[in-house]
């Protein structure tokens, strides 16, 4: 067999596997937390997936939506909860803390300064790789409606989305794979 | 060792998970289809993600190496 024909069957072997299982090659994540840590997890794990040619969208619900706040966000018109839900809750993705070891923030700064020194990239770089490589970002609207975050508090991201939950799981249903952060 | 035509040397030394295969992923396009790329990387994790990145998207690590602290990977764009 010819190296060119090996090559031709190995991607028809791998197509034929997709269409058995009837998904396409995809991840489906849902970002629940608001830990720097599993944020961290989920933004490699995201980008590492669009670098291996995978689809990726992203569904940022409860906690993880206080991620995709602006910094300098502030927002008119909320009512009392909504105020101390957003006077509480980190915003964006530079306030996060570590879920454990934050020590009142000390933990999570040393982490920081760790990564710096290790090179290893930031949320912010996460992101923007995240974004070059086409990862989606879909927001449950609910869980913004919950906190009272309103859209113009939220980044500025290509194709974000509000959505429900029918909308995750109509792209759960269809991906190779599925993972809650 | 390595005995391989290279068409582009890619230095991604110092970056760790996942830059790497997030680099050879949007710079394999760069070369022809049968090109190979030289990638200079000091993630040890990279000896195990380059082949299962290739085995994924229909690519091929013809080898890797390693020395003085930097592993030297090389990649065949097939597609």
């Amino acid at each position: 067999m010819t190296a060119d024909a090996a090559v031709q069957l190995a991607e028809l072997e791998r197509k034929v596997e997709e269409l058995g299982a009837g998904k396409q090659n995809k991840l489906a994540m849902v970002v629940f937390s608001g830990d720097l840590d599993k944020l961290l997890a989920a933004m490699i794990i995201a980008t590492g997936a669009a670098a291996m040619g995978m689809k990726v969208v992203q569904f940022f619900t409860f906690w993880g939506t206080a991620a995709l706040r602006k910094p300098e966000a502030n927002v008119n018109g909320k009512d009392f909860m909504s105020k101390m839900f957003g006077w509480m809750l980190p915003k964006g993705r530079n306030q996060v803390k570590l879920s454990k070891m934050n020590m009142g923030g000390m933990g999570t700064a040393m982490m920081k300064g760790l990564m710096k020194k290790k090179n290893a990239p930031s949320l912010d770089q996460l992101f923007e790789i995240a974004a070059q490589l086409g990862v989606e970002i879909k927001v449950c609207e609910m869980s913004m409606d919950l906190m009272g975050f309103k859209h113009e508090e939220i980044i500025d991201y290509p194709n974000l989305e509000y959505v429900g939950v029918a909308t995750f799981l109509a792209h759960a249903k269809e991906s190779s794979n599925q993972l809650f952060i | 060792m390595s005995e391989h035509t290279v068409s582009k040397v890619l230095d991604l030394k110092g970056l760790p998970c996942p830059m790497p295969v997030v680099k050879i992923s949007q710079e394999i396009n760069s070369v022809g289809v049968g090109e190979v790329i030289e990638v200079h990387t000091t993630d040890p994790g990279s000896l195990s993600d380059f082949p299962a990145w290739a085995k994924t998207t229909g690519n091929e690590v013809l080898e890797s190496e390693q020395g003085n602290g930097v592993i030297k990977i090389f990649v065949k764009r097939l597609k």
